[in-house]
C-alpha cells in the first residue's frame, strides 16, 4: 500500500472520483496549471482537461456561487479556496445560498458541492493564512463540516462529502499537510460524514480534537489512561460517541486552535452539560487559541495551545 | 427605427520615456532635475531593498515575502506624486510605495519577518497595513474619499491594488461608490501580467483593465508602469483632479512581475521564461539612467555613490531590526480591542 501525505491523499481521492463520476469539477483560483498553492490538485488539469479542473478569476465570491450554480445544475463541484481566510468573501454565497436552497426549494433544488480550504496555524505564514474559523460554518444550520486529521480519513471523508447530496465545507490542516505519511489505499473507502473516531481507549478522561489539535492532544497524553476522540465530521457531529465517552470517563477535555469564545468547543461542552452532566466528575475543560486575532509568525507559537497546556488542563480535570 | 451609438469609450495609453531613455518632451511633466534625481535614488533604494528582503527570505529571517521586482517605475512614479497628507491603501506588493513616502525601513523588514508592530504606520504618514486579502482594499478608500469630501478636506486618497484585485466584487462595489459619488480617489492598478499563476487574458476578457472604468463612470487610463514619467504625470493630473472634487481616476500601469509570485511560489511551473526574458529591456530603473545620461545627470560615480548610498540604509536598516527585541507573547492581545476584556485579561495569565 503507498504511504501517501495528506496532499497526496486528497489529490488521490479528487483523482479517482473524477475519474468515477463526469459531474466532478474542480474550481478555484491556481488549481490547474499551478496544481493549487499546496499541490493538492497537482496533475489533474493534465489528467481531466481544462473543462473539468477549472482556473478562475480572483473571485471567492464568484467561485463559490459559480459553484452553487453547477450543483444545482447537477453537476458536482469541488471548489477549492486557497487559504481559509479567503473564505470570507464568499461567506455571503455560504450562508445567504449554499446553506438553504433545499429549504428554500422544499427540496426542489439541492447543492451538493464542496468547499475546501486550508485551515489553520503553525507554519508561519502571513496574515490571514492561518484562520481557523471552523464555527462560524456550524452555527449555519445546512451546512455540513468536515476536519481529516491525517493521509488516510482524508481520503475516506473527501470521497463521502463529494458523494454527499448537501454542501460540505472540508478544511485541510496546512500543517498535517506534509507532516504525517501513512497507508492510503487505492480505490474507493469511505470514512462516513457524521461519525467520529475513538483513537484510543481510555477510562480516566475524554479528550476531543480534530484536525492538527488532534495531534497536539496525542502528544500530551503521555501514561495517562485518556480516552481520546477525533470528531472529523464538527457538522453533524457525532453525539453518541461523544456522550458514551463522556459518561464512561465522567472528564472531558475539549482542545480546538481557534479563539475559545463561541469556538466550536462551546457547542460540545454544552451538549455534554445537559446530556450526561450527572455523569460528570469535573467541570469540562476546553484548551483554545485565546480571544485574539491570530498572531503574525512571531508570536504565533505563543497563541496554539501547547502540549503542555493541554496536560495541564488534563492535570486539573484529573485531580477535581 | 435605426439602432444608435449612445456611448463608447476611447481608451489612452500614456508613454513618455523609452526603452533607450528617450523622452518625449512635449509629455514630460514639470520635473526640477533634482526631482529627476530623487526619483531616480529611490528606485534604486527599492530595488536594493527588494534584493536584501529576498536574501533574508532565503536566510530565514523573514518569512513569505512578495517582491517587487519590475514594477518600481509603478510605485515610485506614483507615489512620487502623492503628498504625505493624502491617504494611501496599499495592497501586499507596495514596498515601493511605503518606501518613497518616508516609511522607515527596518519596519518594513521587521513587518515582513513576522512581527506586528512593523505595521503601525507612523505618525504624519496615513498609509494603511499591507491589506492581505485581495482587492478588499478598494471600498475603504471610497469610504476614506466620501470622508475628505465630507470634510472639504484639500486631499486625496490612493488606493493600490493588481489585475486579480479587479476580480473580486469588492472591486466593482469601491469603483461604484467612487463613481457615483464622484470620489476623491485615484485606483492605481499594477497591471503585472499575472495573478500567482493566472495570467491576466484569464482574470478578465476585457482588453484593457483601464476601460473597466468608463462602466462605473469615470476616466479610465492606461500607462507604460515601467515609465517612471507616465506614471508619474497620471496620477499627478489625477491626484490634482481629485482635490478639485472633480472624481475619480483609474489608472491600470501595465508593467510586469519578473519575480515569483512571492517567496513561497515557483513560477517556472506556469510561464515561460521567454516572457521574463522580453520584459528585461524594458526595465524601468535602466531606462531613466539612459534618460539622466543624456541629460548630464548621470554618470559612474554618480551610480556608485546612489547605490553604495542605498545600500548603507538597507544595512542600518537590517541591523535596526535586528536590534529589535522579540516581541512580548502578551503582545497578542493588546490591540484586540481599546479595553482588555475580562476574559482577555485572563488567557493572559496562562502566557
Ligand atoms: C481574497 C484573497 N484571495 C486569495 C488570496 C491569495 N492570493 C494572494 S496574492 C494573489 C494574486 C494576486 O494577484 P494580483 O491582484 O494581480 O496582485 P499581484 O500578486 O500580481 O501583485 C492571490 C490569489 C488573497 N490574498 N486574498
Ligand atoms: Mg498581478
Amino acid at each position: 500500500m503507498p504511504k501517501l501525505n495528506m496532499v497526496q491523499a486528497i489529490n488521490l481521492a479528487l483523482k479517482e472520483e473524477m475519474q468515477k463520476d463526469k459531474n466532478v469539477v474542480l474550481l478555484g483560483e491556481d488549481v490547474g496549471k499551478d496544481g493549487g498553492v499546496f499541490r493538492v490538485s497537482e496533475g489533474l488539469l493534465d489528467a481531466f482537461g481544462h473543462e473539468r479542473v477549472i482556473d478562475t478569476p480572483l473571485a471567492e465570491s464568484g467561485i463559490v456561487g459559480a459553484a452553487i450554480g453547477l450543483a444545482l445544475y447537477g453537476l458536482k463541484p469541488v471548489a477549492e479556496i486557497q487559504f481559509m481566510g479567503f473564505i470570507y468573501p464568499a461567506i455571503d454565497q455560504i450562508f445567504s445560498h449554499a446553506s438553504r436552497i433545499r429549504a428554500r426549494s422544499r427540496g426542489r433544488f439541492t447543492c451538493p458541492l464542496v468547499v475546501r480550504a486550508p485551515y489553520g496555524a503553525g507554519i508561519k505564514a502571513p496574515e490571514l493564512h492561518s484562520e481557523s474559523s471552523e464555527a462560524l460554518f456550524c452555527h449555519m444550520s445546512g451546512i455540513k463540516v468536515v476536519v481529516p486529521s491525517s493521509p488516510y480519513n482524508a481520503k475516506g471523508l473527501l470521497i463521502s462529502s463529494i458523494r454527499d447530496p448537501d454542501p460540505v465545507i472540508f478544511l485541510e490542516s496546512t500543517k498535517l499537510y506534509r507532516s504525517i505519511k501513512e497507508d492510503v489505499p487505492e480505490g474507493e473507502y469511505i470514512i462516513p460524514l457524521g461519525k467520529a473516531r475513538v483513537v484510543r481507549e481510555g477510562k480516566a478522561v475524554t479528550l476531543l480534537a480534530w484536525g492538527s489539535m488532534l495531534h497536539r492532544t496525542l502528544q500530551a497524553i503521555e501514561d495517562i489512561d485518556a480516552e481520546v476522540i477525533d470528531l472529523m465530521t464538527l457538522k453533524p457531529f457525532d453525539e453518541e460517541t461523544i456522550l458514551k465517552s463522556a459518561k464512561k470517563t465522567g472528564r472531558v477535555v475539549i482542545v480546538h486552535e481557534a479563539p475559545k469564545t463561541c469556538g466550536f468547543g462551546a457547542e460540545l461542552s454544552a451538549t455534554i452539560a445537559e446530556d450526561a452532566m450527572l455523569h460528570l466528575k469535573s467541570p469540562i475543560m476546553r484548551v483554545t487559541g485565546y480571544d485574539v486575532v491570530l498572531p503574525l509568525p512571531k508570536l504565533e507559537d505563543y497563541y496554539i495551545p501547547t502540549s503542555a497546556r493541554i496536560k495541564k488542563a488534563i492535570e486539573e480535570v484529573m485531580k477535581y | 427605427m435605426p439602432e444608435k451609438i449612445i456611448e463608447s469609450c476611447n481608451v489612452k495609453r500614456l508613454e513618455i520615456l523609452d526603452e533607450g531613455g528617450n523622452a518625449d518632451e512635449s509629455l514630460m511633466p514639470p520635473l526640477s532635475d533634482e526631482q529627476i534625481k530623487k526619483m531616480y535614488e529611490l528606485l534604486v533604494l527599492s530595488r536594493a531593498f527588494d534584493q536584501r528582503a529576498l536574501n533574508l527570505q532565503r536566510e530565514g529571517r523573514l518569512g513569505t515575502y512578495a517582491s517587487i521586482l519590475g514594477q518600481e517605475a509603478s510605485q515610485i512614479g506614483s507615489a512620487f506624486a502623492l503628498e504625505k497628507s493624502d491617504w494611501i491603501f496599499p495592497s501586499f506588493r507596495e514596498m515601493g510605495v511605503y518606501i518613497t513616502m518616508g516609511y522607515p525601513l527596518h519596519m518594513l523588514f521587521q513587518y515582513w519577518s513576522g512581527d506586528e508592530r512593523g505595521v503601525k504606520c507612523p505618525e504624519g504618514l496615513n498609509i494603511f497595513p499591507v491589506c492581505v486579502p485581495v482587492g478588499t482594499q478598494l471600498p475603504h478608500a471610497a469610504g476614506a474619499a466620501m470622508g475628505v469630501k465630507y470634510r472639504g478636506d484639500k486631499k486625496a486618497v490612493a488606493c493600490y491594488f493588481g489585475d486579480g484585485g479587479t476580480s473580486e466584487g469588492d472591486f466593482h462595489e469601491g469603483m461604484n461608490f467612487a463613481g457615483v459619488f464622484k470620489l476623491p480617489v485615484v485606483f492605481i492598478c499594477q497591471n503585472n501580467h499575472w495573478a500567482i499563476s493566472v495570467p491576466r487574458e484569464k482574470q478578465t476578457a476585457s482588453k484593457t483593465l483601464a476601460q473597466k472604468a468608463f462602466a462605473y463612470g469615470f476616466e479610465g487610463i492606461q500607462v507604460d508602469g515601467n515609465d517612471v514619467f507616465a506614471v508619474y504625470k497620471a496620477v499627478k493630473e489625477a491626484l490634482e483632479k481629485a482635490k478639485k472634487d472633480s472624481g475619480p481616476t483609474f489608472i491600470e500601469c501595465f508593467t510586469y512581475r519578473m519575480s515569483d509570485h512571492t517567496t513561497a511560489d515557483d513560477a517556472a511551473r506556469y510561464r515561460l521564461k521567454e516572457e521574463i526574458d522580453n520584459w528585461k529591456p524594458k526595465d524601468p530603473i535602466l531606462r531613466l539612467k539612459l534618460f539622466m545620461e543624456k541629460k548630464g545627470l548621470w554618470n559612474k560615480q554618480y551610480q556608485t555613490d546612489v547605490e553604495n548610498k542605498a545600500k548603507e540604509a538597507v544595512d542600518e536598516a537590517v541591523k535596526m531590526e535586528e536590534a529589535i527585541e522579540h516581541p512580548e507573547p502578551k503582545d497578542m492581545f493588546t490591540f484586540t480591542y481599546a479595553k482588555l476584556t475580562q476574559r482577555q485579561m485572563r488567557q493572559m495569565k496562562e502566557l
